[in-house]
C-alpha cells in the first residue's frame, strides 16, 4: 500500500471549508447556500463514529455527497489520503470508491429489481477484482453476509423484493463491508427500517466500527439513534453547523437554541417524560438578509442576532455553539469540527486491509 | 349522544366507536392476504387509543377499513364496525359518505396527496362542509373556515393559500382543520406526521391532541414510532401479524408489558436518557398469507412453548383495562373463541 507524505498528520479524510450553493430559476436566478464552510476530519486511528444531524434542508446529504465525491463543492475541497478528489489519477479514485463505502436510505431503489441479490454482492468483487475464482467469490459474499447476521443460504438466490426493509439493508452493509473500507458513509440507514429491526442494523455498524475499524459516518434526522450509536455530533441548520461536540454534552446538555428545540421534540417513549409544553405555534416569520440563519425560528432571539451571523464560541471542551448566547466563551478559531471532538482512547483496530 | 364516563363503569352504548372481530383480506391469486384477522376494541369519547405495529401488522389497513375506504382486492370478510351506536359496514355507501366528515374524519398520512393542489384551502374546507348540508352564507363560512384555522394554530390568511405554498407542517395543520370541521366523534390519523421533521412532528401531535380535546373527539392514531405514542395516546393496541396482541393504559403498556412481542419491542427502542446495546427482534414479520399456525408470534418468540404452535392464545384481561393474547397467562386449554 502506497504511503503519501500526508499520512504523517494523522488525518484519513480531510473536508475542508466545504460550500455548496444550488442554483435554480432559469429568468430570475436564486441560490441556496445548502451548505456554508464545513471543515471536518476522518482520522486513520483510532476509527469513529460521528453523527452528522439536522432537518430536511440542513445540507446533511450534501455534506455526506460531497464526501463521496457525488457532489461538487462550490468552495473547499475534499482530501483523501493526502489527495484532493479531484486532482486523484484513476487508480487513486478508484482506490478512494472503494475505501470509502456507503449505505443509503433505500438501498434498492438504485438497483435493478431483476436481479438478485447475489449480483448485488458480486459485481463489486469482480469489478475490483477482490477474488480469482468462483469458489473464492463465493466464500467472500457469504463470510461478508455472516459477518451483518444473515444466513446465507436465506439470503442468496432471492430478489431485493423477497427480503424485508432489514434484511436489504443489512446486504447493503455486507456488501460494503466485502470491500474492506476504511470509511462507511451511511445515509438515513435506518429511516426506513422497522424498530425491532433497526436496533439490529445499528448494532451491525457498531460492530464494524469497533471490530473492522471501520470509521463511521452517520448522517440521521433522528437524535435518538445518533445518541446511541456515535461519538460525537454535529447539528447542522440550513447548512451552518449550529452545535458539535460530544453527544453527551451536545444532546443532554445542549446549548444552542435549535439544539435545544430539536431535544425538547424528542418523543421520548415513555409516557412518563411527556413533551414540554413549550409553544405549540410557530415563531412568526420574520426574514432577515443576514445575520444568524436560526433567527425567524427562535425562542430567544436578540437584536444582535439579526446584525451578524455568531461565529462558534467554544463552550466546553467538547463542544462548540454558533450562538451570541455563549460569547463569553472563547470562538473557535480552528475550522476543523475534529478539533472540539471527544475521542475515546480505544484499542486501535488491526483489521485494516493488507496488500 | 351523551358522554357516560363516569369513574371506572363506562357504558357500551355511549362508546362512539366499537370494533367486534373484524376481518379484511386482500384477495390475491395466491390466496388471501390476513392483514386484519380478528380485531376488536372500544373507544370512549376523549379517549386516544395508538394502534402500533411494524409494516405489514395490518395498521394501515384498519384505518382504510373504519374509513370504508377500502379498495378491491382488500374486502372486509366480518366482524361490525359500531359508529355511534349503528353498524357504518351495514351501510349504503351514499349514507357511508355522509357519516365520514360529520361522524368519522381522518387525518392521512401526506397531505399533499389528500388535499386538492388546484384549490384554495378556504374553497375546500367550504366544499366539504357544503357537500355534507351545511347551510350558511359566504361571510359565515369565511367565518367558520378562519376559526378552524386558528384552532390549529395558523393564520385565517392561510385559507386564501393553495397547498404547494404551504411547508409540510402547515398542510397537516389544514387536514386537522378539515378533519374536525364538523366536529366529528371520531378521529382516525393514519402516520400523520409521516413526513415531517421532528420539531414540526411534535407541532402536529400536540395540535391534533388539542383540538380533540376540545371538540371531545375519540381518537385513533395509527404509527410505528412507540416514541408519538407515548406522547400521544392515552391507551395502546400492539399490532402483530394482522392481530391487537396486547392492548392496555399507555403508562401500563410501556411500564409492564405483558406480551414478549411489546416486552421486546420496548427494549429495542432507542433514547436519548440512557445508553446500552440495542437488540432487534430476532427473525423476521409473518407472511400474513400463510400465517404460521397457532400464535403469529411463535417462531420469533424466545418463551415459545409447544402449545404456541398448535393453538391460538385468546385474549385475556390481566389487569385494569390491560388485555394480552399469549399463552404465558393461560389456565385453560384450547379455547378458541377470538373476543
Amino acid at each position: 500500500m502506497r504511503v503519501s507524505s500526508e499520512d504523517v498528520s494523522g488525518i484519513l479524510l480531510h473536508a475542508q471549508g466545504i460550500s455548496k450553493v444550488f442554483e435554480s430559476g432559469t429568468f430570475r436566478k436564486s441560490y441556496t447556500n445548502a451548505l456554508d464552510t464545513v471543515t471536518l476530519s476522518i482520522p486513520y486511528s483510532p476509527p469513529t463514529i460521528t453523527a452528522i444531524a439536522g432537518e430536511s434542508g440542513s445540507g446533511k446529504t450534501t455534506l455526506a455527497r460531497t464526501i463521496l465525491g457525488l457532489v461538487e463543492p462550490t468552495s473547499g475541497r475534499v482530501v483523501y489520503k493526502g489527495r484532493e478528489l479531484s486532482d486523484m489519477k484513476r487508480n487513486e479514485y478508484a482506490e478512494f470508491r472503494r475505501e470509502v463505502q456507503v449505505i443509503f436510505q433505500d438501498p434498492f431503489e438504485s438497483y435493478n429489481p431483476f436481479y438478485k441479490v447475489d449480483h448485488v454482492l458480486r459485481t463489486p468483487i469482480r469489478r475490483y477484482k477482490l477474488a480469482s475464482s468462483k469458489s473464492e467469490v463465493d466464500g467472500m459474499v457469504e463470510n461478508a453476509l455472516r459477518t451483518v447476521g444473515l444466513r446465507p443460504e436465506e439470503t442468496l438466490g432471492r430478489h431485493p423484493h423477497q427480503l424485508s426493509g432489514g434484511q436489504r439493508q443489512r446486504v447493503m452493509v455486507a456488501r460494503a463491508v466485502m470491500l474492506n473500507p476504511k470509511i462507511i458513509v451511511a445515509d438515513e440507514p435506518v429511516s426506513m427500517v422497522d424498530a425491532s429491526l433497526r436496533a439490529t442494523i445499528l448494532e451491525t455498524l457498531r460492530t464494524m466500527n469497533e471490530e473492522l475499524g471501520i470509521s463511521i459516518l452517520y448522517i440521521t434526522h433522528d437524535l435518538t439513534t445518533a445518541y446511541q450509536i456515535a461519538e460525537n455530533i454535529v447539528i447542522l441548520y440550513k447548512g451552518r453547523v449550529a452545535e458539535a461536540g460530544a453527544v453527551d454534552e451536545v444532546i443532554n446538555n445542549p446549548s444552542h437554541p435549535y439544539t435545544k428545540m430539536l431535544v425538547d421534540s424528542i418523543p421520548h417513549p415513555d409516557p412518563e417524560t411527556q413533551w414540554g409544553a413549550a409553544e405549540v405555534e410557530q415563531a412568526p416569520d420574520e426574514s432577515i438578509a443576514s445575520g444568524c440563519s436560526f433567527y425567524d425560528r427562535c425562542p430567544v432571539r436578540m437584536d444582535l442576532c439579526a446584525a451578524a451571523d455568531p461565529p462558534l464560541y467554544q463552550t466546553d471542551p467538547h463542544r462548540i455553539s454558533r450562538c451570541y448566547l455563549s460569547d463569553e466563551s472563547p470562538i473557535y478559531d480552528a475550522q476543523d469540527l475534529y478539533g472540539v471532538f471527544d475521542i475515546p482512547e480505544r484499542r486501535t483496530a488491526s483489521g485494516g486491509s493488507h496488500s | 349522544m351523551t358522554a357516560e364516563t363516569e369513574s371506572g363503569t363506562v357504558s357500551h352504548r355511549g362508546a362512539p366507536l366499537r370494533v367486534d372481530g373484524l376481518k379484511v383480506y386482500y384477495h390475491t391469486r395466491r390466496g388471501p392476504v390476513k392483514a386484519v384477522d380478528g380485531v376488536s376494541f372500544e373507544l370512549q369519547r376523549g379517549e386516544r387509543l395508538g394502534l402500533v405495529g411494524e409494516s405489514g401488522s395490518g395498521k394501515s389497513t384498519i384505518a382504510l377499513a373504519l374509513m370504508m375506504a377500502h379498495k378491491e382486492p382488500a374486502r372486509i370478510e366480518a366482524g361490525s364496525v359500531m359508529l355511534n351506536g349503528s353498524n357504518l359496514l351495514l351501510d349504503s355507501s351514499e349514507r357511508i359518505r355522509q357519516r365520514r366528515l360529520s361522524e368519522i374524519a381522518m387525518v392521512p398520512q401526506g397531505a399533499l396527496n389528500s388535499l386538492n393542489p388546484v384549490m384554495r384551502v378556504r374553497d375546500q374546507i367550504t366544499d366539504g362542509l357544503k357537500d355534507h348540508g351545511v347551510r350558511m352564507s359566504d361571510s359565515q363560512f369565511r367565518d367558520r373556515v378562519a376559526e378552524l384555522l386558528r384552532s390549529v394554530g395558523l393564520d385565517p390568511s392561510v385559507g386564501g393559500k393553495y397547498p404547494h405554498e404551504l411547508s409540510g407542517g402547515m398542510r397537516q395543520r389544514v387536514s386537522i382543520a378539515m378533519a374536525i370541521s364538523m366536529n366529528p366523534s371520531v378521529i382516525i390519523a393514519d402516520e400523520p406526521t409521516s413526513a415531517l421533521d421532528v420539531v414540526v412532528q411534535k407541532q402536529v401531535v400536540q395540535t391534533l391532541r388539542k383540538v380533540q380535546q376540545q371538540i371531545g373527539a375519540a381518537a385513533v392514531m395509527i404509527g410505528h414510532d412507540m416514541g408519538l405514542m407515548a406522547q400521544f395516546a392515552s391507551r395502546i393496541g400492539i399490532m402483530y401479524g394482522g392481530k391487537i396482541v396486547e392492548i392496555g393504559a399507555a403508562s401500563s403498556i410501556f411500564k409492564q408489558p405483558k406480551h414478549p412481542y411489546t416486552k421486546l419491542l420496548i427494549s429495542s427502542l432507542p433514547d436519548t436518557r440512557w445508553k446500552r446495546k440495542l437488540e432487534g427482534i430476532p427473525g423476521l414479520p409473518p407472511s400474513l398469507l400463510m400465517p404460521p399456525a397457532g400464535c403469529v408470534f411463535h417462531p420469533r418468540c424466545p418463551q415459545a412453548m409447544d402449545e404456541c404452535k398448535r393453538e391460538a392464545p385468546v385474549s385475556r384481561q390481566l389487569g385494569d383495562q390491560h388485555f394480552a393474547s399469549c399463552h404465558l397467562y393461560g389456565d385453560d386449554d384450547g379455547v378458541e373463541a377470538m373476543n
